[in-house]
């Protein structure tokens, strides 16, 4: 469903995706891993329509991504987006403007399950309920796509359970979700595929599950295998 | 039920669908879930749980395999009646933790022999309580 072939971005002399070929199938979810500055951020922007390539393709449906895409792919970006003046109410509306696919119905599901009023002000939102909200707008389309950059950033730990629900209740046969983190516990158990990036390029890609029964490891251990000694490196 | 409220803490070196499935069978035997009791869809076990959900659809697959529950189209999943069924599974679960109990004895240099004098008086010291 989404292919990103031999993919490469630049800015200037930073390789930020460096030859990345994948494909990814509806009914799956797939974490993104990778410690910060590996490139998951600038992948998915690409793959959301909002940035080109400097080389290779990234396809929908066998189509470049683009206009057309953008309808059938939520994405939701690390930065904050909500005008301060809006109240929680107003950036369903707001979004219900912008977006065909947007129910207002799941939003309202959604803010009950964040524990969120419609009524608060979005500037004094803390930064973990902002967080809240943006999933639970995002979340409210009925699109094709879901990416989330860093979904679990900010969030307590008592409102993690939340989140999860919140995706969960999307990933259905037919729809392709993308969650990018580095908190890798957060979806070991939600995802059932992991993708590890590393200094731009694809390391691998596994089938969670299968990984834990053939190798004895989790995704976690792996991910310590293939970022631990860059680490030291740096540190 | 809220949701998110059973997730375990999963052991993230086995896979969740063994783990999940144990719970439920470990349920079924104990009989807090009854013979020909519904269980819940595939995707509510999956936000019970917060897990995947093609990882719920594969515990009800092992479950069904091993003759534990039964899928009827469009109905969805039950608990066997099959009381043979369920003795059998009980008796399999109860042989993995005697066999795991004598592993960690044998561990700590007691041989089945010690393990069986330990128990005795272990029910002693319950008995008396």
């Amino acid at each position: 469903m989404l292919k990103s072939k031999d993919l490469t971005k630049r800015f200037g002399s930073l390789v930020a995706v460096d030859g990345v070929t994948l494909e990814m199938e509806p009914g799956h979810v797939y974490a993104m891993l990778g410690p910060n500055g590996s490139g998951k951020t600038t992948w998915m922007k690409i793959a959301a329509g909002l940035m080109k390539p400097t080389s290779g393709t990234m396809t929908f449906m066998n189509e470049p991504v683009g206009v057309s895409s953008r309808a059938q792919v939520a994405y939701m970006s690390t930065e904050p987006y909500f005008y301060a003046w809006m109240t929680v109410k107003d950036v369903g509306q707001y979004y219900a403007d912008f977006f065909r696919d947007f129910s207002m119905e799941k939003f309202e599901s959604n803010l009950k399950t964040m524990e969120l009023e419609k009524t608060m002000k979005t500037k004094s939102l803390s930064s973990g309920m902002a967080a809240k909200l943006k999933i639970a707008v995002t979340m409210a389309r009925d699109a094709r796509v879901y990416m989330l950059d860093e979904p679990f950033n900010g969030i307590d730990l008592l409102a993690r359970d939340e989140i999860r629900a919140c995706i969960l209740r999307e990933a259905t046969d037919d729809k392709l979700l993308i969650l990018s983190s580095h908190l890798v516990e957060e979806v070991e158990a939600i995802a059932d595929w992991s993708v590890f990036i590393r200094k731009g390029k694809l390391v691998e890609m596994r089938d969670n599950e299968e990984m834990r029964q053939t190798d004895h490891v989790s995704v976690a251990d792996r991910y310590r295998e293939i970022y631990g000694h860059m680490e030291v490196q740096e540190a | 039920m809220h949701e998110g409220d059973e997730a375990l803490n999963f052991d993230p070196m086995i896979p969740i669908w063994a783990q999940v499935a144990d719970t439920i069978q470990k349920q079924i035997v104990s009989g807090s879930i009854h013979p020909g009791d519904k269980l819940p869809g595939g995707r509510d076990l999956a936000l019970t749980y917060s897990i995947n959900p093609n990882t719920a659809a594969r515990i009800y697959q092992e479950l069904e395999r091993k003759g534990i529950c039964i899928t009827r189209r469009g109905m969805g999943t039950y608990v066997t009646e099959d009381g043979e069924k369920i003795a059998q599974l009980r008796r399999e679960m109860a042989e993995n933790a005697v066999r795991s109990f004598l592993e960690e004895m044998s561990g700590l240099g007691l041989d089945w022999h010690d393990a069986v004098k330990m128990i005795e008086e272990e029910e002693d010291n319950l008995a008396e309580k």
